[in-house]
């Protein structure tokens, strides 16, 4: 395990020194600070021939599997001759390492100078090939081919859809510039999408992952744009008399709910993701925002004053019924509905500590899953499992992830910058 | 009120032939300060009687002053300040208030921002609109006192940006604040 560890994190300083990238360009660094309870042990052999390429494949998909926090990776060493096919692994041999899986694959270049890589997932209790795979790539597809792989053993072993392929949003500032990254979910290759002198906030990914709806005060006024990935070119979709902010996406990828001042006080509209004129949907005296689209379209969670402290409640698009859903303390806000729809992520402020909370429909159960004191804007992965989210350590602004139990933390960090504003980003279509 | 206006008159046009020497006042703060003139010395009278605190009217620090940026002047005050999760405009600030929504009333063509924030602590998007809360809280007030709505505009920065960037009760207190800015400045 350890020698695997200290080989990725090479890697990824030689990535960094390699490709000169400037500090200012925030590469996060990934650490788990908390695992499972009952971690899988499994055994990621190097996969034949990969030496020949510079991305050792096996590396990231064991870095990725290491990093969920749910898997402890077993030592490979020493293991001669080195299994590359299912048929070559020793069960025994692997069990007294207390291994109870084992992934073995190889690498073999192709005469159009594409690669063959093949890879199988043998269980070495059961005794039981459970995937063999194999994928046709270009060497450009190493990093997304890893992914791919760690996602298929992920599910396979959790029952849970793998992560590995997605990508993560978040905003850093550095002085008074603030830019808007997009990054690979362990991190890699941060791409900035937008620089800008006046903050940026609530980066929000469009379900089918092609755009960006987020808030910038460059106009100095809070204004929502929506943003191509792809072209880069945006559109002011909300620029109303007051503030534009708090844009969420609707399920459908067609329109976005939008906090706007433009008649007096903050309130929620529905507007088409293109841009064009808002329509009120909730209505009340006081502050009303943070409205998200419940899964199935049919409702919003929002953040409202309406009961005298910032609580959350869930309308009903059709028939108008607002429910309020917290009741524990006096600040309870940020509302982020779990995909499965059972249930929704928060933030909760007690004695003065902002922390991430989870809340069960069904049971009205609140768990608490973060300590704080500052944390802020959680998000929640496409499969339910993990939530980022913002929080301070060593003096600035960090990224942390916490697993819906609890139990999982990491910390990812940026040197010499302020992180903030996480958003996960959807499955990738495939 | 014809009479400072006559003042205002002579004072321009003595101004005008002197076009030729360096000043350290710019045409434009002339003309404003003309205009002004009027508006400013009748506010200089409600002030007076009033006791709003309005001192050194445009009249008497000079033809070349503008009200809003005189530091003698009340209308240079830009800033009120928030008690922790209020938005209520304490009394303290309401001589400036009052200050403010009278000039608007007397230039109706004076347009103004008012810019909402807050502390540190909590929710970006609740501290948006709790900032915007506190930006219509001190507009409200001002069209109660004459200001007309068109001419003033609400915003909210919330928490992004501090002007104090401590993590203290000192700091809180300086960020929990409205700023009142006119058009063009």
């Amino acid at each position: 395990m350890i020698p695997l560890l200290r080989r990725w994190f090479a890697f990824g300083l030689l990535a960094l020194s390699s490709l000169g990238v400037p500090l200012a360009h925030a590469q996060l660094s990934i650490e788990i600070v908390g695992g499972a309870g009952a971690q899988i042990p499994i055994a990621i052999v190097p996969f034949g021939n990969e030496g020949t390429w510079p991305l050792g494949i096996s590396g990231v998909v064991g870095a990725d599997l290491q990093r969920s926090g749910m898997f402890r990776l077993v030592n490979t060493d020493g293991v001669v001759p080195r299994p590359v096919r299912a048929e070559e692994v020793q069960g025994p041999l692997w069990r007294s390492r207390n291994a109870d899986a084992v992934v073995v694959g190889s690498m073999t270049p192709m005469a159009d100078g594409k690669v063959d890589v093949r890879f199988a997932l043998v269980d070495v209790v059961k005794q039981s090939t459970l995937v063999a795979m194999s994928f046709v790539v270009t060497q450009q597809q190493f990093r997304v081919t890893a992914h791919k792989i760690a996602d298929i053993i992920y599910e396979k072993l959790t029952g849970d859809r793998g992560v590995f392929s997605t990508r993560i949003a978040y905003i850093t500032r550095q002085g008074t510039r603030y830019q808007l990254l997009v990054a690979d979910a362990d991190g890699n290759d941060p791409q900035t999408v937008v620089s800008s002198g006046e903050p940026l906030l609530s980066p929000r990914w469009s379900p089918d992952g092609t755009r960006l709806a987020y808030v910038s005060l460059e106009n100095r006024k809070p204004v929502v744009y929506v943003q191509s990935l792809e072209t880069g070119t945006r559109r002011a979709v909300a620029n109303f008399r007051g503030s534009n902010s708090s844009p969420a996406w609707s399920p459908d990828g067609r329109r976005l709910a939008v906090t706007l001042t433009k008649d007096g006080g903050s309130q929620v509209y529905l507007m088409n993701a293109d841009g064009g004129n808002p329509t009120r949907v909730l209505t009340s005296s006081g502050i009303d925002t943070e409205a998200m689209f419940t899964p199935d379209g049919q409702s919003l969670v929002f953040t409202s004053d309406r009961g005298g402290t910032p609580q959350i409640y869930r309308a009903n698009l059709l028939s108008g019924q607002v429910e309020r859903l917290t009741f524990d303390g006096s600040y309870n806000v940020s509302p982020r509905p779990l995909p499965d729809g059972k249930g929704m992520v928060f933030v909760r402020r007690d004695g003065g500590r902002f922390q991430v909370a989870t809340l069960d429909y069904a049971t009205r159960q609140v768990q608490v899953l973060t300590a704080g004191p500052g944390d802020e804007s959680p998000s929640v992965a496409p499969n339910g499992k993990m939530v980022i989210y913002a929080s301070e350590g060593g003096g600035r602004g960090i990224l942390a992830a916490v697993s819906i139990d609890g139990r999982v933390k990491q910390r990812l960090v940026a040197p010499a910058v302020d992180v903030r504003e996480p958003a996960w980003g959807p499955f990738p279509r495939s | 009120m014809r009479k400072y206006l006559w003042i205002a008159l002579i004072a321009a046009v003595g101004l005008a032939g002197c076009s030729s020497t360096p000043t350290t006042e710019a045409p434009v703060d002339d003309r404003s300060a003309a205009a002004g003139a009027g508006a400013g010395s009748t506010g200089a009278q409600t002030g007076g009687t009033t006791g709003s605190g309005v001192t050194g009217s445009a009249v008497g620090t000079g033809a070349g002053a503008n009200p809003l940026r005189d530091p003698n002047n009340i209308l240079s005050k830009r800033s009120v300040y928030f008690d922790f999760d209020s938005f209520v405009v304490k009394d303290e600030y309401r001589p400036l208030v009052e200050a403010h929504a009278r000039y608007l009333q007397q230039n109706r063509n004076a347009r103004m921002t008012i810019q909402g924030n807050t502390d540190e602590r909590g929710s970006r998007e609740y501290n948006i609109a709790l900032g915007q809360k506190r930006a219509d809280s001190v507009k409200r007030m001002m069209m109660l006192l004459g200001a007309g709505e068109a001419q003033i505009e609400t915003v909210s920065f919330g928490k992004e940006k501090p002007r104090n960037q401590g993590h203290d009760e000192a700091a809180w207190a300086e960020n929990r604040r409205d700023d009142i800015l006119y058009a063009g400045e």
